[in-house]
Order: structure tokens, then C-alpha cells, then sequence
């Protein structure tokens, strides 16, 4: 885990000549590893996980942070990592769907959306996982307001909304150890 | 209650929240489908093949080829159930993987079909797919017959194990005997009163995987030794390039190419490279905004003038002049003396596809062999797409298939521009190359779903009901490339079931620059709202509760009035309410499918539309997989509502003004009605589809709903567009 790097910020700026930033080398938390990459300092966070860290499951949709295809955890808060460049996420705890559960040992949210079997074509799913464990971190057993705030900015193309609501509650009937609702 | 006999009928609900099913072990070829070398269709080991369809290894796991994309709708998971089916084998031990393009090309199209569309997995290939795993169970069973010298007859085949007498072995015991085994005559498939395992609601066998975020998409593909392409078509499409002017990216580090790519009329109608600049970078980032830095010169040619209203205008022009007649029913003068007509104009604007994963591909052309990665709907076109781009023959390109992140018609023919852009530069490179689409460019150069206007007519007899019915629809394609057919582009108005003595239908085809393609349930996705719409127009005119119309109108059709019974059953329609709150109704037939949608809104007195809820009914004839189709329909609700209260393209001096999510919204999880899905299935010879159906009784249900809730009558789309203020 890096330090708060306060030299990168001032190498970024000392190495922008006419607005464009060159590149750097960063020291990224991700998903309790520390990794060190070399990137144009505007880049997106979105792009160098996917192609400077191997790790495609968070996805490109929009660019522009309309589509929430891209969400990860930036110290526990879902951003969208289309619009937060590299410098922004130094010294920060990032958390990918990589990161969130494991194959053996799954998020309580990835255990609901198996279970209630949401995806279609699942490319906006990381991103609504991400967003739906945000909100259960904050609040453990959300109303339908408080999922519709949480998942207003994640669309879904193949229409799953109604089996997403269905999946949240029962996640936080799982991480309560209670029975999901019917 | 109907007409069907009750041996033909059969009634399920599935809740939205249907889960279950059984937990099933899954193989997907994630490093394989980074490897260049990577045959798909050989890893991992499989063991013995008893045809191109499935192989059993040694401790009776079966391994399932699936010829077909899966891009949302459940094929991968579809057929692998109607193999496991007729091979009589436990679902647990059944792997499903993608089969291979080349093999089905150099085998004279071995597994008869790869493309996806058209809800036709289930309802068009279910023949051929069952028989080859009723081929295999009947070979295996020969196989035992043979050791144990006794009649296949006598030996039973059942959960992987097979049985004669006192004798019994695995199907891993049997299967490389079986695999080299041609029967005398190959087995029928089984009827549905026969299954054991179509009819269950089981989990799709992708739901893990795509939840965890290993499933693999074209986009995910790396290659060792990838560069990454950003391109850039002319905004208005077929526009061409004049020149481009890259200055800005001298001596910019990463840049390996800067270039332009010409045209190419293709040899397929929908392989459509445009004239497009490119730009090759270390990462996608920087070919990105390396682009965006190019200045580039557009020759928009005659479309600059095109817009949304000059097409509109020119529409109305074209339809004051009579048509091509496309179905005409008589039974005397078309419309006599004074009679009560009732008469309007609809139409819909250009949608566009937006699947959540942007178009996208990545090619590797070596002097050895071309792979392809990319989001297609038909692997074999862009395999011929690919080889016929960088000029080499078929049995050296190899397109390995992934998931798509969503299809819906547009990524059809071999997902087109992008496999020649990727294989080009590629070539030109002599390295692997990812294109990647941006979201604007995605949105401005997808084959599009065109625009329709059509004027309708009735006339009332005495008793309200209609006697007489004309309707007159225009219908944009592109020059030269009728990409949506006569057929499809009339469906619900031409086919029409309601029962009216004398109808005519015209049709114009107006021409437009635009690429069009289908787009989930094409034809009916704008027509049945403008004919259920209208339909509602003419019922409520002639003093008519609308459901009772229709089913007046369809009197004697087992199958309507099966499914519009069940609707009134399950929805208790009413118009009987507050002002402010309203119930429509909608039927319309899809790809072999009756689907009716009821729809349950409120508006505010300010004119805040919520759809509340949305019941569909539909007759399938079969569903193999109710978990799945709920699924699909509740989809289907969510497509097509999106586009009609707030999609929309508008086009300006030829090319569109929606360029991404904020000028091109989408249904978001707040605007989600609840969905409430029943099947009323008919059963014996119709199969219809699933994926699509849902989508075009929805809109209408909504304005019909509408009116009754406001007062007011939509005739176009999107409804954000109208003020549903009341009060």
C-alpha cells in the first residue's frame, strides 16, 4: 500500500508541456495490491486498469460518466473511472469487480445476482455490482428510494432493473444473515 | 373461457423474481481467447466427439458446442438444454462452449446456421439441434447394444448412464465406440410431452461468470504485442474524405500510424467500410484524444441538407401519392356513402441500437494466419468479412467467438466496418490491432432503425365497429441497401388479424443515406404502436371498451382471443378511473409469437408520466426455458418503452445530433415499471420466439394508457416530446 504521493502531482504538472500531460509513473492501490504503471497522467483510471493492469472487467460504455459501466470503489466511494484520471486515484484505495469477491469466496451482492440470476448480457453488470455494494456498505438494508438514488447513474441496455432491486434486497438479507424478502 | 381445447393449453407465471434452477459448472475459454495459436474448439481437452455438437470425456462430462452468439438472450444456456435433452444426460455435467467458425465453413456449413437473429435459436434451429443430440444418445445406445450383443432397442439411455437387462455402463464408457458409428436411419426428436428437462426454469449458465467480471467480451481480448486504433467516420454516414491534416501529432510519442482507410462496397450488402481516419497508438487513450487532435475535411456531399423535419416534410409529400399495395382484402366499395370515418397520422423518429458494449474488434494478421475477435452476430460473415479484407482464403482466419455485450440486431453481418478497419490495419501493421469505437462513434455510424410515417384510415358501420381500413406507411433505407425488408418493414400492419371486410395497405420506400439494420423485433417495434394506437382511436370512436374490440375483431382466432382473455383475466383492464391514472392495452404478433402488453400509468396534473406496471401475456407456442424467457420479455418491456417516452434521433445537416447517454437517454431504474409475465401457450406445431415479442405491445399499452389517464392521444414518439399536462 503507497503513501499519498505529493511528488507525483508536481511531476505530473512539471511534465504537461502545452496542456498535454506526459508520461509518468504511478503507484496505484488496487484491490489490496500495490502496482506501479506508466501512463500519460490524464489517462483515465478506467484504461489503465483495463490495459495497463489486466484487469477488463471494469468496462468502457460512454466516456463521459452517463453509463456506470465503469464504477469502482475509490476508498470505498463508487466514481466512475472514465472521468478519473490516474492522478486523481495516487495514495487512494481503489477496488475493482476483481476485488470485490472471489470466485471461492464472493461478495454477498455477487452471491444475490448469481442467485436471482440478473444478467443478460452482462457487460453493464460489474459496474451495477460496484454501485449496489457501495450503497449496502452505506445503507444495509436499503429502500426502494434509496436503490433507485444509488442506481439511477448505472443503465442497463437488456432491461435487468427489476431483477437488480430483487438482488440488492437479498443481498442485505444476506450480509444480515436474514431471510431475503419475497 | 376460449376457444382452444384444454389439452392444447397451457398456463405458467413466473414471478420477476424467479430464481432457483441448479448450480452448474462452467468452462469458458478466457486464456484461450487471448491466445493467438487458440483452436476454441479443441480446448480444453474434451475427449471423444460423437459429432460436431458435443464430446464426452472420460468421466462423462459433456462438452456442448453452441454454434450461436450470446449476447443477452440465453443461447448459450438455450442450446445446450435441448442437447442435454435429447442426449438424456444430467445437466450438471454439461459444459457449454462456443463452436467453431472455420470448421462450420469448410464443412459446408456443419452446424447449418451461425448466425444469431431474429429469435430464431429456439424457434427456427430447435430441429436441427435436438436431432444431434438425439444422433448421439441413439449412437451411444448402438454402441452398448453392439458390446453387450443385444438390440438398441433394449438398451436405455438416462442421465449419462446406459441400461439393458442387468447390464449397465457410462456414456464415457461408450462414447468413442459411438463416435465412430453411422445409424441406419437417425432418430426423430422428441415431442414436448416428452421432456424431462425443456419446460424447467433453469439458471443460465453464464450468470457466475458475468458476475464476477471474467466473463470475456470482444473488448476484453489482449493479444500479446496489441496496439490499440481509434477511427473516425464521416459524421454525416457515406460521407466521404477529402483529406485529413495530422500535423498536430508530430513527434507525439506512442503514435505508430496515422492513416486513412477507403471505402469498400464489400461483397456482402451489409459489409460497409466507410472512408474513415485512424489513428494507432500504445494505448487506446492516447489514439483517442490523438484523434480527436486530427483536422479532418468531410465531403458530406448531397446529404447536408437532410434533417429529421426535411425528411418528415418529404415524407408527407411521398404519402399524398398512392403506394405500392402490399395487402388488399375486399368485399365490396372500400368506403360507401356518409360514413363515420376516423382518420390520423403517426410516426416514430431514427432509433439507434446502443448496446452497452461500443463496436469493437481485434485483429492479428501474421503471414501464418488471421484471427478475429469481435461482437458479431454471425461468426462465419466476419470470418469472410476478415479474409476477404486482407486477402486471404477462409482456412486461414479464425474468428474466435466471446460474449457480447448486447446485440440487438446491430451487430449482425459479421459486425462489418470495424472487422475490415481492425484487419487492415492490422495488415498494414503487421501487428494484432483493437479498434475500439468511441460511444460517439458508435452512435453516429450504427446501421440505424429507420423512421416510419404512415396515415391510417378507418370507416364505422352502424354499430361501431370498423368496415373499412387503409393505411399508407413510409419507410426510409438506404440507397441500394435494403437492409430491412418489405416483409419486415410491414409486419403488424400488413399482417394484421383484426377481422375488418375490406383493407389496403401501401407501402413507400423512401431512400436515405442512412445505414439501417434491424433492431430487436424490427418492423413491429414502430408499427405496433402506430397500429394498436390507432386501434384504440377507432374502438374508443365507435363507443368501444378497447380490449372487448379486439377481441371482437379477432372472434374465431383460438390464439388471439386464448391470449387477449388471459390478458383480462391477469391485467383486470379497466377504464373506469381517476383522472390522472389510466390502464392501456396492446397485441401484437412477433417473430411467430402473440404477445399482449397491458400497461398501468399515472401522470401528475403536470404531466409527470410513471408507468406503473406493465402484465404481459404471451403465446410462444413453447417456452424450453420459463427463468429465461421472463427474462427476455421483461427486457423486452424495458427496449421498447426506452425508445418510446424517451429516445429518438434527430438528424441535422446529415448526420445526428445525439452523440451520446446525455443526448440519447436511456430507461434508467427509476422509470422501470414492474413487469408481470404469464404464458398462455398454445402448444403443438408454433414456436415463437422470445427475445423480441415484448417489446412492440409495450408503447402502445402506454399511450393508450396515456389517453385515458390525460385525455390525450400520442401519435408520435418519444413521449418526453409532448406536454401531458392536464388539469
Amino acid at each position: 500500500m503507497s503513501c499519498p504521493d505529493q511528488a507525483f502531482a508536481r511531476r505530473v504538472s512539471r511534465n504537461s508541456i502545452l496542456g498535454r500531460p506526459q508520461v509518468v509513473t504511478a503507484l496505484l492501490s488496487i484491490n489490496d495490491d500495490t502496482h506501479a504503471i506508466d501512463v500519460a497522467a490524464d489517462t483515465p483510471l478506467l484504461w489503465a486498469l483495463r490495459e495497463n493492469l489486466n484487469l477488463p472487467g471494469t468496462k468502457y460504455g460512454c466516456g463521459i460518466a452517463q453509463c456506470g459501466a465503469c464504477t469502482v470503489h475509490l476508498d470505498g466511494k463508487p466514481i466512475r473511472a472514465c472521468v478519473t484520471p490516474v492522478s486523481a486515484c495516487i495514495g487512494k484505495r481503489i477496488t475493482t469487480i476483481e476485488g470485490l469477491g472471489t470466485p471461492d469466496k464472493p461478495h454477498p451482492v455477487q452471491l444475490a445476482w448469481a442467485d436471482i440470476g440478473v444478467p443478460q448480457c452482462g457487460y453493464c453488470q460489474s459496474g451495477q455490482i460496484m454501485s449496489a455494494a457501495a450503497l449496502l456498505a452505506e445503507h444495509p438494508n436499503p429502500t426502494d428510494e434509496q436503490i433507485d438514488v444509488a442506481m439511477a447513474g448505472n443503465l442497463c441496455r437488456c432491461g435487468t432493473y427489476n431483477r437488480i432491486r430483487a438482488a440488492i434486497h437479498k443481498a442485505a438479507a444476506i450480509m444480515a444473515k436474514r431471510p431475503a424478502p419475497t | 373461457m376460449s376457444a382452444v381445447p384444454v389439452t392444447r393449453r397451457q398456463f405458467l407465471k413466473v414471478t420477476t423474481a424467479a430464481g432457483g434452477g441448479l448450480l452448474i459448472g462452467f468452462y469458458l475459454p478466457r486464456l484461450e481467447a487471448a491466445t493467438v495459436n487458440a483452436k476454441p474448439w479443441t480446448a480444453p481437452p474434451q475427449g471423444a466427439e460423437i459429432n460436431a455438437w458435443l464430446a464426452i470425456d472420460a468421466d462423462g462430462n459433456v462438452t456442448i458446442r453452441v454454434p450461436h452468439t450470446e449476447m443477452g438472450q440465453g443461447a448459450l444456456t438455450s442450446v445446450a438444454m435441448m442437447i442435454a435433452e435429447e442426449l438424456n444426460v444430467d445437466w450438471t455435467r454439461v459444459r457449454a462452449v462456443f463452436a467453431d467458425p472455420q470448421r462450420h465453413l469448410l464443412n459446408d456449413n456443419e452446424y447449418k446456421s451461425m448466425n444469431t437473429s431474429g429469435s430464431a435459436v429456439v424457434r427456427r434451429q430447435h430441429p436441427h439441434i435436438m436431432q444431434a443430440g438425439a444422433s448421439a444418445r441413439e449412437r451411444l445406445k448402438e454402441a452398448a447394444a453392439r458390446a453387450w450383443g443385444v438390440e438398441r432397442s433394449q438398451v436405455e439411455a438416462k442421465l449419462g448412464t446406459l441400461k439393458a437387462g442387468q447390464r449397465s455402463g457410462s456414456f464415457a464408457e461408450f462414447a468413442t465406440a459411438a463416435s465412430k458409428i453411422t445409424l441406419p436411419e437417425e432418430p426423430a426428436i422428441k415431442k414436448p410431452g416428452d421432456w424431462w428437462l425443456l419446460g424447467k426454469p433453469l439458471k443460465r449458465l453464464d450468470v457466475e461468470v458475468k458476475s464476477n467480471g471474467s466473463a470475456v467480451y470482444a473488448i476484453d481480448v489482449q493479444v500479446p504485442g496489441m496496439v490499440y486504433a481509434a477511427v473516425k467516420a464521416c459524421p454525416a454516414p457515406w460521407g466521404t474524405l477529402k483529406n485529413y491534416d495530422d500535423k498536430a501529432l508530430k513527434s507525439r510519442p506512442g503514435i505508430l500510424l496515422v492513416t486513412a482507410l477507403k471505402a469498400v462496397p464489400g461483397k456482402t450488402d451489409n459489409s460497409d467500410l466507410q472512408d474513415c481516419v485512424a489513428v494507432v497508438a500504445d494505448s487506446w487513450w492516447r489514439a483517442k484524444t490523438a484523434l480527436e487532435e486530427v483536422t479532418i475535411d468531410w465531403d458530406y456531399g448531397p446529404y447536408a441538407n437532410v434533417s429529421s423535419s426535411s425528411q418528415l416534410t418529404l415524407a408527407r409529400q411521398r404519402l399524398g401519392q398512392a403506394g405500392t399495395v402490399v395487402a388488399e382484402k375486399s368485399e365490396g366499395a372500400l368506403y360507401v356513402g356518409e360514413s363515420r370515418k376516423v382518420t390520423a397520422e403517426y410516426h416514430r423518429p431514427w432509433e439507434t441500437h446502443a448496446r452497452m458494449e461500443p463496436i469493437n474488434a481485434t485483429v492479428s494478421v501474421t503471414p501464418e494466419r488471421v484471427d478475429v475477435w469481435s461482437p458479431t452476430q454471425d461468426q462465419s460473415t466476419a470470418l469472410e468479412l476478415a479474409a476477404d479484407q486482407a486477402g486471404r482464403d477462409i482456412k486461414d482466419v479464425y474468428v474466435h467467438t466471446v460474449f457480447l455485450g448486447g446485440g440487438f440486431g446491430g451487430n449482425g453481418g459479421g459486425a462489418t466496418a470495424v472487422t475490415r478497419q481492425a484487419t487492415e490495419l492490422s495488415k498494414r501493421l503487421k501487428r494484432p490491432v483493437k479498434v475500439i469505437w468511441t460511444r460517439e462513434e458508435d452512435m453516429a455510424q450504427d446501421k440505424q432503425r429507420p423512421p416510419n410515417v404512415t396515415r391510417l384510415t378507418a370507416a364505422l358501420r352502424a354499430d361501431g365497429l370498423p368496415y373499412a381500413w387503409t393505411t399508407r406507411s413510409l419507410w426510409y433505407t438506404q440507397d441500394g441497401i435494403a437492409r430491412v425488408g418489405p416483409a419486415t418493414a410491414h409486419y403488424a400492419i400488413s399482417n394484421m388479424p383484426y377481422q375488418v371486410p375490406n383493407r389496403r395497405h401501401e407501402a413507400i420506400n423512401a431512400k436515405s443515406h442512412v445505414p439501417v439494420a434491424t433492431h430487436r423485433a424490427p418492423g413491429t417495434n414502430q408499427n405496433g404502436f402506430i397500429v394498436e394506437c390507432f386501434v384504440d382511436e377507432v374502438a374508443i370512436a365507435g363507443g368501444w371498451d378497447p380490449l372487448e374490440w379486439r377481441l371482437a375483431m379477432t372472434a374465431g382466432l383460438a390464439d388471439w382471443q386464448l391470449v387477449l382473455r388471459t390478458l383480462k383475466d391477469k391485467s383486470g383492464f379497466r377504464t373506469d378511473v381517476p383522472k390522472g391514472q389510466g390502464m392501456g392495452v396492446a397485441i401484437v404478433e412477433d417473430h411467430g409469437s402473440l404477445c399482449a402488453a397491458c400497461a398501468t400509468v399515472r401522470v401528475s396534473p403536470a404531466g409527470e408520466l410513471k408507468v406503473e406496471k406493465v402484465v404481459i401475456v404471451i403465446d410462444s407456442g413453447h417456452v424450453i426455458n420459463p427463468h429465461n424467457a421472463a427474462e427476455q420479455l421483461e427486457g423486452g418491456v424495458a427496449w421498447e418503452l426506452s425508445h418510446a417516452w424517451m429516445g429518438g434521433l434527430e438528424m441535422k445537416e446529415g448526420r445526428f445530433v445525439n452523440t451520446n447517454f446525455d443526448s440519447y437517454p436511456l430507461l434508467r431504474i427509476h422509470q422501470m415499471p414492474q413487469v408481470e409475465v404469464h404464458f398462455a401457450l398454445s402448444g403443438g406445431t408454433k414456436w415463437g420466439g422470445i427475445g423480441e415479442p415484448a417489446g412492440p405491445p409495450t408503447p402502445p399499452a402506454v399511450a393508450n394508457a396515456i389517453w385515458y389517464a390525460t385525455g390525450k392521444r400520442l401519435r408520435s414518439t418519444p413521449f418526453k416530446n409532448h406536454d401531458l399536462s392536464w388539469g
